[in-house]
C-alpha cells in the first residue's frame, strides 16, 4: 500500500513541473506579462482543522490497538490531537490531563468505513437528494463523489454516536464501470465538504464489475450489455488513459480530459482503485486487468465470493471489503457465506468490514463480531484484538491513511472510541468518541451530540437516535 | 407445516394428498427393502416405527438448560421443556420427565421458543433481482385486496433454511403493494424443512396508508383515505354471506376439511348483482368483507405520528376493524393514544434516520418508549432485508437491551426484548395461543442455543418446528465447507461434496 500523503506530494511535484512549463509569469527581459491563471494543485482542498482538545487519559481499560495488539488494564494518553502514549498501568499520565476511568470498558481506534454513500445518498432519501450515480454513461471517471456530499446528512451523526466511525470513504454508486472519484472524510459535522476532507488522503476511483453496469446500460441497448462488454469497455478506457498520458507528456499544452486525468492519477499511483465486484471469477479478471494496464486495486468491495479466491487476493495484496451476512438480493450475491471475512483473513489476505449502508455503518463492530464467531465455529482461531484490524487498520491501509489513523500508535491522530463494554457484544455502545483528540460524542452529555441543520426544529430534534 | 392429528386429512386436495402420501410410503418401503437386503436390523426397526406413528407423536424432554418461555418472564435455570405430538406439554422448573420420553441434554445451553419474525417477505423470493423468483408484488395484476400470498410461498426457498438455521421458526409474511393501497392478504408460515409451510393463510390484509399509500392512491394521502373508505363501504354493501378469510374462521361447507389452509371461498361465490358505480372488483370487495366484519386483521403500514392517529381514527367509522400498526417509526410520539386504542404495533427495531419525511422523529428508543406506555409491540423487518435476513431479529432485540445502558434512551430489558421477537409478534397477529412461547399447548417450536440468544457470538444448536427436529444445513453451510481451503486439491472443488 502506498503511504499516506503521497498524493499531495505528487501533486506538489506536478505543480512544480507545471510552473516550469507555463507558470513563468515574467518574460526573459523581466517585464511582467498578463497574469495567467494557474489552477491549484489540489482543487477543493481540505480545510479540515482538528477541533479543540484537552489532554486526556483513559485509564484501566481493555485496549485493542487496531493492529492486533491487546492491552489489559491499559492506559491511553491523548494530547494536542495526537496519541501520546498507549501502554499498561505504568503509562505516565501528564499533569493536568483529564482522567477517565476505563475500568470495565474498551478502547479501540475509531472505526473506518471504506464504503459509504453518506452525503451522496443522504437522509431523507428524496429524489432531490439522489446524488450518488451519474447514470449518463458507463464511463464517468470525471465525476467526484465529494461534489455531491451534503454535509447536513443526519447519517453522519448516527455513524459517529452509534457506530464509533471516525473516518469514512464516500464513493459514487455502482451503476457505471467507472463511477468517479471517492473521497475520504473525517466524520465531523461541518458546513462544507472541504471541512470534512481528510487532509492528504488519496482519492479513490470507484469501479464496478458485474450486474449493475450491464443491467443499467444493457437496458438502454447500449454497451455494456454483458460481462464481456464490461471488460471490453474498461480495457478500452484504460488504453485511452495510457495514450492520453503519453500525449500529455509529449504535448503538455494539449487539451485536458478531466475523465482521463482521473485514470492517469490512478496509473501514477496517486488515486486508489476501489472495485465493486461480487463474484470470484470477476475479481480474478480484474486482477489481471490491473496487471495488463499497470494499476493496483486497493480493495474489492462487497466481494461476496472473496472466500473462493482468498489465496489470489493474498498473493496480489488486494483487500476485500465485505459484509458479514448480506446475501441473495441478486445473482452475484447468491453464494454468500457467513464465514467470508474470517476465511479471507485466514488465507492471509486483507479483510475489511464495510457497510455501504446508513444503518449498517452504525453497527460495523457487531458485523465483525458475527463474522468472527462464525469463523471460530469452523475452526478459524482469531483473537478479538486481531479481528479489530478488519475495522480500522486494514481499512486505513486500503484508503492510504494508515500512517495517520487506524491504530493506536503514538504520534497518530487521536481517533479513539471508548466503549461502555466489550465492543463485540450486542449490549455495548460507544461511550465517548474523539476525533483528533476532540471529544465529539459523549453519551452522558447531550451537548456533545451533533444535530444536523436538517433536524433542527423538527420532531425529535436533539433526541437520542 | 401442519402437525395435525392422524385422523384429520392432511391436505385440502385429496388426490394430491393421496399421491404424496403413497409416494412417501413407497419411498419408505423401498428403504425397508434395501435395509432388509443389507440386514440392517436396527434400521428396519426404526423405519417400522416411523411407519407406525407420525414423527411428531414422540415425546421429547429437553432438560438442564436455561429455559426462556418467551412471554416476558425471566429465564429459568435448569428448566425442562416437554413436547409431545408437536405441542408444548410443559416448560419450566420442576417439570416431570414423562416415562419413555426421548431425552435431550441442554445443560449449559439456552432453550427458547423459536423466533417469530413479526413482518417479513420470506418464502416469496429466491433472488430479488430475478423477477421470475420474486412473488412479492404484481404490478400488472387486476386484483389487489383479493391477492393471497399463500400459494406462492416456497418452503424450499434458500432463505427458509438459512433463517431456520439461525433459530427463526415462524414468520408473518406480507405482500408488497403494487397498484393499490391494498397489498393483499398475508400469511403466517413456519420455516420447517417440509412442503407444508402455511400455519395460517389469509391471516391479515396489508395496506399502505403513509407515503407509499399516497403513491399507490394516485398521489396523496387524501386519495388513500378516500380509497380505503370507499373500499370498506363497497365490501360492506356485498349483501351475501361470505365465508372463509381471517384464517381462524372455519369454512362453512361441510365437504371441505377443517384446516387452517383452506381455499378462499370468497373467490368462488359470484352471486348477486352489484351496483355499476363500484371501483373494486368483486373479488377485491369480497376479500375485504372479513376485514370490515373484524374477522381478519388489518395490518396498516404507517410511520408518521399523524398517520398513526388517522389510522386509529378509522375505528370510529368502522368499529369492528381489528387493526395492527406496521412500522410506526414515530409511534413513541403518540404512544398513549396507541395504547388507549388497544392496537398492537409491529415495528422496526433500529430505525433511527429520517429516511423519509414520515420518519423525522425516528429513534431506536421508539419500541422502548411504546412499551413503557404499555403498547403491545413486536419487532418486524419492515422493508429491511425482510426476505432473506429475518435472522438478525435476535441482534436487533439485543440492541434494544443495549439502549438501557445509554442515558436518554429507552430500551427493553432482556425478557421484554426476547418477547419482542417471540410472543410479541405472535400476540400482535392474534396467534399467541399457537406460537411464540413455550407455554403449554403451543406449537413445539423450540431452539437450543449455545449461549445468550441475543448475543452476537451465539449459535443455534438444534431446532424443532411442530415438534419435528430440523436440519440446520443449507447452501451457505455447504459452500463454506467446500471452500474451507480455497485452492483446489487433487480434483476441482466441483467434486467436493
Amino acid at each position: 500500500m502506498k503511504p499516506a500523503l503521497t498524493a499531495a506530494a505528487a501533486a506538489a511535484a506536478l505543480l512544480a513541473a507545471c510552473a516550469d512549463q507555463s507558470g513563468d509569469v515574467r518574460s526573459a527581459s523581466g517585464e511582467p506579462r498578463p497574469a495567467r491563471h494557474v489552477p491549484p494543485e489540489d482543487p477543493y482542498p481540505s480545510t479540515y482543522r482538528p477541533y479543540a482538545s484537552v489532554p486526556t487519559a483513559i485509564i484501566g481499560a481493555t485496549i485493542f490497538d487496531g493492529e492486533g495488539g491487546r492491552i489489559d488494564n491499559g492506559t491511553i494518553v491523548m494530547a494536542g490531537g495526537r496519541i501520546e502514549a498507549v501502554g499498561g498501568p505504568e503509562t505516565l499520565v501528564p499533569e493536568g490531563a483529564v482522567r477517565i476511568d476505563g475500568a470495565g470498558r474498551w478502547i479501540t481506534p475509531g472505526i473506518i468505513d471504506t464504503h459509504s454513500h453518506l452525503g451522496d445518498y443522504p437522509s431523507p432519501g428524496a429524489e432531490a437528494h439522489s446524488d450518488g450515480n451519474e447514470v449518463t454513461s458507463p464511463v464517468r471517471p470525471e465525476v467526484w463523489a465529494e461534489h455531491s456530499v451534503w454535509p447536513q446528512d443526519p447519517g453522519f451523526s448516527r455513524a459517529l454516536a452509534n457506530g464509533g466511525v471516525t473516518t469514512l470513504q464516500v464513493l459514487p454508486g455502482s451503476a457505471n464501470l467507472f463511477g468517479g472519484r471517492g473521497v475520504t472524510l473525517r466524520n465531523v459535522p461541518a458546513r462544507t465538504m472541504q471541512q470534512m476532507r481528510f487532509p492528504g488522503a488519496p482519492r479513490g476511483l470507484k469501479m464496478a464489475c458485474g450486474e449493475n453496469p450491464k443491467r443499467v446500460y444493457g437496458g438502454r441497448n447500449q454497451m455494456p450489455q454483458t460481462r464481456m462488454g464490461n471488460v471490453a469497455l474498461m480495457r478500452q478506457t484504460w488504453q485511452r488513459a495510457i495514450e492520453y498520458r503519453d500525449r500529455r507528456a509529449r504535448e503538455p499544452n494539449s487539451a485536458r480530459d478531466l475523465a482521463l486525468d482521473t485514470l492517469v492519477e490512478v496509473l501514477d499511483g496517486d488515486i486508489l482503485v476501489h472495485n465493486h465486484c461480487y463474484r470470484a471469477d470477476e475479481m480474478a479478471i480484474m486482477l489481471d486487468m490491473a496487471r495488463e494496464f499497470g494499476f493496483r486495486i486497493a480493495s474489492f468491495h462487497h466481494a461476496v465470493e472473496a472466500y473462493k479466491i482468498a489465496d489470489l487476493l493474498r498473493d496480489d495484496g488486494a483487500c476485500a471489503s465485505m459484509w458479514a451476512d448480506w446475501w441473495g438480493f441478486k445473482m452475484e450475491a447468491y453464494d454468500a457465506v457467513n464465514e467470508n471475512i474470517p476465511l479471507v483473513h485466514n488465507a492471509g489476505a486483507c479483510a475489511i468490514v464495510h457497510s455501504d449502508d446508513a444503518n449498517g455503518i452504525q453497527r460495523l463492530n457487531q458485523e465483525a463480531a458475527k463474522a468472527l464467531a462464525d469463523g471460530r465455529r469452523m475452526g478459524i482461531d482469531i483473537s478479538d484484538a486481531v479481528a479489530w484490524r478488519w475495522l480500522s487498520y486494514n481499512p486505513a491501509r486500503a484508503l492510504g491513511v494508515a500512517e495517520e489513523t487506524g491504530s493506536l500508535r503514538a504520534g497518530k491522530r487521536a481517533d479513539v472510541v471508548l466503549w461502555n463494554g466489550d465492543p463485540f457484544s450486542v449490549y455495548t455502545r460507544p461511550q465517548q468518541v474523539w476525533i483528533d483528540g476532540a471529544l465529539l460524542y459523549d453519551m452522558n452529555d447531550p451537548t456533545r451530540r451533533p444535530v444536523s441543520d436538517f433536524e433542527l426544529g423538527q420532531p425529535g430534534e436533539g433526541d437520542v437516535k | 407445516m401442519t402437525a395435525q392429528p392422524a385422523s384429520v386429512p392432511v391436505r385440502a386436495e385429496p388426490v394430491e394428498a393421496r399421491s404424496l402420501l403413497s409416494g412417501l410410503i413407497e419411498r419408505m418401503r423401498k428403504a425397508l427393502r434395501q435395509a432388509q437386503g443389507e440386514r440392517k436390523k436396527g434400521m428396519v426397526a426404526a423405519l417400522l416405527l416411523l411407519l407406525a406413528a407420525p414423527a411428531a407423536a414422540q415425546t421429547i424432554a429437553i432438560t438442564g438448560g436455561r429455559v426462556v418461555i418467551g412471554d416476558g418472564t425471566a429465564p429459568i435455570d435448569g428448566g425442562t421443556v416437554v413436547i409431545r405430538d408437536g405441542r408444548v406439554v410443559a416448560a419450566g422448573p420442576g417439570v416431570a420427565v414423562p416415562a419413555g420420553a426421548t431425552l435431550v441434554d441442554a445443560s449449559g445451553k439456552w432453550v427458547t421458543p423459536g423466533i417469530v419474525a413479526g413482518f417479513s417477505r420470506i418464502g416469496l423470493i429466491e433472488v430479488d433481482a430475478v423477477s421470475a423468483t420474486n412473488d412479492t408484488q404484481a404490478q400488472a395484476s387486476p386484483f389487489s385486496a383479493a391477492l393471497d400470498i399463500a400459494p406462492a410461498i416456497n418452503p424450499q426457498a434458500s432463505a427458509i433454511a438459512i433463517n431456520r438455521a439461525a433459530g427463526v421458526t415462524r414468520a408473518v409474511v406480507a405482500p408488497v403493494a403494487a397498484r393499490s393501497i391494498f397489498a393483499g392478504q398475508g400469511a403466517i408460515i413456519d420455516l420447517g424443512g417440509d412442503m407444508e409451510p402455511i400455519t395460517r393463510a389469509r391471516a391479515f390484509q396489508f395496506i399502505e396508508l403513509g407515503e407509499a399509500g399516497s403513491r399507490h392512491a394516485g398521489g396523496s394521502r387524501v386519495s388513500a383515505h378516500a380509497l380505503l373508505r370507499n373500499a370498506l363501504r363497497e365490501a360492506g354493501q356485498l349483501r351475501f354471506p361470505i365465508s372463509g378469510g381471517g384464517g381462524s374462521e372455519r369454512p362453512t361447507r361441510p365437504d371441505i376439511p377443517q384446516l387452517e389452509d383452506t381455499p378462499d371461498f370468497r373467490m368462488f361465490e359470484p352471486r348477486n348483482p352489484r351496483p355499476e358505480d363500484v371501483l373494486l372488483t368483486r373479488f377485491d370487495a369480497a376479500a375485504l368483507v372479513p376485514v370490515v366484519q373484524g374477522r381478519q386483521l388489518l395490518l396498516v403500514h404507517v410511520e408518521r405520528a399523524s398517520d398513526i392517529l388517522q389510522t386509529l381514527a378509522l375505528k370510529r367509522e368502522f368499529p369492528r376493524l381489528r387493526l395492527v400498526l406496521v412500522g410506526a417509526s414515530e409511534g413513541w410520539r403518540v404512544a398513549d393514544r396507541i395504547a388507549a386504542a388497544g392496537v398492537p404495533v409491529i415495528a422496526n427495531a433500529l430505525t433511527d434516520l429520517p429516511g423519509s419525511f414520515e420518519q423525522l422523529a425516528a429513534t431506536q428508543s421508539n419500541i422502548g418508549r411504546m412499551r413503557a406506555a404499555e403498547v403491545d409491540v413486536g419487532i418486524g423487518m419492515i422493508n429491511d432485508d425482510e426476505a432473506r435476513n429475518i435472522r438478525v431479529s435476535t441482534q436487533y432485540a439485543g440492541n434494544l437491551v443495549a439502549l438501557t445502558r445509554v442515558p436518554g434512551h429507552t430500551g427493553l430489558d432482556w425478557n421484554e426484548a426476547f418477547a419482542a421477537i417471540s410472543s410479541g409478534p405472535a400476540e400482535a397477529i392474534g396467534m399467541g395461543g399457537e406460537i411464540g412461547s413455550l407455554r403449554p399447548g403451543r406449537r413445539a417450536d423450540v431452539v437450543i442455543w449455545d449461549g445468550d440468544p441475543l448475543e452476537l457470538a451465539t449459535a443455534v444448536e438444534a431446532v424443532w418446528i411442530d415438534g419435528v427436529r430440523q436440519s440446520l444445513e443449507n447452501r451457505q453451510t455447504r459452500l463454506r465447507e467446500r471452500y474451507r481451503v480455497p485452492r483446489e486439491g487433487a480434483l476441482p472443488h466441483a467434486y467436493d461434496r
